[in-house]
């Protein structure tokens, strides 16, 4: 071997050992990036109303206090609007998965006479829609769905990405499955509730997550539909209040910063944080443990889309 | 023999059997689908219905049928306005910001989890940053708010680098709006985008990282020659798709983030549609923008379909 190749080989193993070495301090910076918007947040959230207003916090709070966790905590309308949250997302759920399963396993079936009439026409509503007025005439004009409960449920009860996801699964299982069932007797739906369905639990899993990630996160229908009725309002609406009080004060440098040093304790600002912490940990606390299941989900369904 | 003649004459008649009898033999399947089927219909295609009102000087109170018919006027109208052209450069500047920033910064990102040799830090890089994935629109803008304003920690870091001397009113200027929105996107959507690029990577062959270090690929070269052509079809598949959704440049990002001041940036089509639809109730304007928006998604989605089908991919519909 020459010596010019020699070199080169040597550099090579150099440089796949540093590699490694960059590669995990670039990820570990990355993983910085990622966390500390929240732990910001989470900063502020535990810091003085009006000492937050003078910014400048980064990973901890500068003067601690639980001042706005106290308010919030001492505000019924804030368990109310936890209350709505909360079953919407579970009540939204529930019909998600009992009609997109069993949608999903029917058009998984090849000798349904309607599977591709229905595909089709499903499939193209994740490319066309009506648009936001239609939509909002239908709801608040046709069905009279304002300040009322249901309208954070009737329009969401489908996704055809979700059906997606959980055919292409269904679809991943040996046909064998039902086949047996079939000539031990049993009809479609006993196929699927029996057979089917528990073997789904992965991708229901997922799609589980999905569903209510979305709508307990959703503030858009509370303001289109039910920005009069308070008994309506959900986390993210108070949120979505709070945040347009915030706005001008971060738009502006320090205006206000004096007038209310003398007289609260608590800050939009601060109050704001508090809430999002709040709204947050349940996210938080579900989400690690469906991770193996959602990454396979999001798989399956993204590409086939 | 005689059992498969048998078979053989029993299955005939079901060959023969007509397409509403086939259909009532599979009432069950029915009874699962058509529900979901039929509400499609009426909650994503009846609305189309409203699109005659683009045409009309729609008053709620007097119907499709009682309002008076104005034509294209509410078109002439729109294409009058200089705020709704700038609508429309924004939506296009957005998407196409969010499109470029998203998939190279995917694509990185992926590569860079796929060179991850210890599994326990792999998972624990893609759990963080799956994790803004998960966060609302309202709470994603609030950080931002507390991040870019004047006082926040991003001016704090330009500062005490001495990159800038005044504070940059991120949230205040036009001009850095689509980049913010970009930034923003790329934070929340970036681990999320991994997944499907992390999963065409592990169904690579790992004989072909072997045959390419035997041939004395470094680890770049065997990124670039093995990694990256695994993902190809992948990446074309997602670009296609997302061709056709280029009309979508989102829509909270830009009402939450937006205030008066960057209102001439800020503005997408939909949140110009929110404006004259809902608050100012000029139903006939609202209608025709998001029609004009729909039918050149649906332009954009039948483009998008022909090129799949020439470079010979899946078809999307």
């Amino acid at each position: 071997m020459t010596t010019a190749a020699i070199n080169k080989n040597k550099n090579r193993i150099k440089r796949d050992r540093v590699f490694p070495i960059v590669n995990t301090i670039i990820l570990c910076l990355l993983m910085f990036l990622t966390l500390y918007p929240v732990i910001n947040t989470v900063a502020y959230s535990f810091n003085d109303g009006t000492d937050a207003l003078r910014g400048g916090i980064g990973l901890w709070p500068r003067i601690f206090s639980t001042k706005s966790y106290e308010s919030i905590l001492s505000d019924t309308a804030v368990y109310q609007a936890a209350f709505i949250s909360a079953a919407k997302t579970i009540v939204t759920t529930v019909l998600n998965l009992f009609w997109t399963g069993m949608l999903a396993y029917a058009l998984s079936r090849k000798e349904y006479v309607l599977r591709k009439v229905i595909t089709t026409v499903l499939v193209l509503t994740m490319y066309v829609n009506a648009g936001m007025i239609p939509n909002y005439l239908l709801i608040s004009k046709t069905l009279g769905l304002r300040n009322t409960f249901f309208v954070y449920i009737i329009p969401t009860m489908f996704s055809c990405f979700n059906m997606i996801v959980i055919r292409t699964y269904i679809a991943g299982l040996p046909d064998a499955l039902v086949e047996s069932a079939k000539i031990d007797g049993a009809g479609d739906l006993r196929a699927y509730w029996q057979i089917i369905f528990p073997l789904c639990t992965p991708v229901l899993a997922t799609v589980a997550l999905f569903v209510a990630v979305g709508a307990w996160n959703s503030w858009f229908d509370t303001y289109l539909y039910c920005g009069s009725e308070k008994d309506l309002y959900t986390l993210q609406y108070i949120l979505k209040m709070k945040l347009a009080t915030t706005q001008n004060s971060a738009n502006a440098a320090q205006t206000s910063v004096d007038a209310l040093k003398t007289t609260t304790l608590t800050t939009p600002v601060t109050i704001r944080c508090a809430i999002t912490v709040i709204s947050t940990v349940p996210i938080l606390i579900v989400y690690p443990f469906l991770q193996k299941y959602f990454v396979t989900g999001m798989a399956l369904g993204a590409v086939k889309g | 023999m005689t059992s498969t003649a048998g078979t053989r004459k029993e299955l005939k008649p079901i060959r023969k059997k007509g397409f509403f009898a086939t259909l009532g033999g599979q009432w069950q399947l029915m009874l699962m689908s058509v529900p979901m089927f039929l509400y499609v219909l009426f909650f994503n295609y009846y609305p189309m219905y409203f699109w005659v009102t683009a045409f009309q000087d729609y008053k709620p109170k007097l119907g499709v049928a009682g309002s008076k018919w104005v034509g294209l006027k509410n078109f002439e109208w729109l294409f009058g306005r200089a705020d709704f052209i700038n609508s429309i450069r924004n939506t296009l500047a957005m998407s196409v910001i969010n499109l470029v920033f998203g998939t190279v910064s995917a694509v990185l990102l992926a590569v860079l989890l796929n060179e991850v040799r210890q599994r326990a830090f792999k998972r624990t890089v893609q759990t963080v940053t799956y994790l803004p994935h998960f966060l609302s629109m309202v709470i994603v803008v609030g950080m931002a708010q507390n991040l870019f304003s004047s006082n926040g920690s991003i001016n704090d870091l330009l500062m005490g680098l001495g990159l800038v001397k005044e504070p940059l009113f991120f949230l205040g200027e036009g001009k850095y709006f689509w980049w913010l929105v970009g930034v923003i996107n790329v934070w929340k959507e970036v681990g999320w985008g991994t997944i499907i690029y992390i999963s065409a990577m592990t169904s690579i062959d790992p004989c072909l990282y072997e045959a390419a270090a035997i041939d004395g690929a470094g680890r770049f070269q065997r990124i670039l020659h093995v990694t990256l052509p695994g993902i190809k079809s992948t990446f074309v598949i997602l670009l296609i798709m997302n061709i056709g959704h280029l009309m979508e440049a989102g829509f909270e990002i830009q009402y939450l983030l937006g205030n008066a001041q960057v209102l001439d940036w800020s503005q997408t089509i939909d949140v110009f549609v929110l404006k004259y639809g809902v608050s100012k109730q000029q139903y006939g304007v609202a209608t025709a923008a998001g029609m004009f928006k729909s039918i050149v998604a649906i332009l954009l989605l039948l483009t998008a379909n022909f090129v799949a089908k020439r470079l010979d991919e899946d078809t999307l519909i």
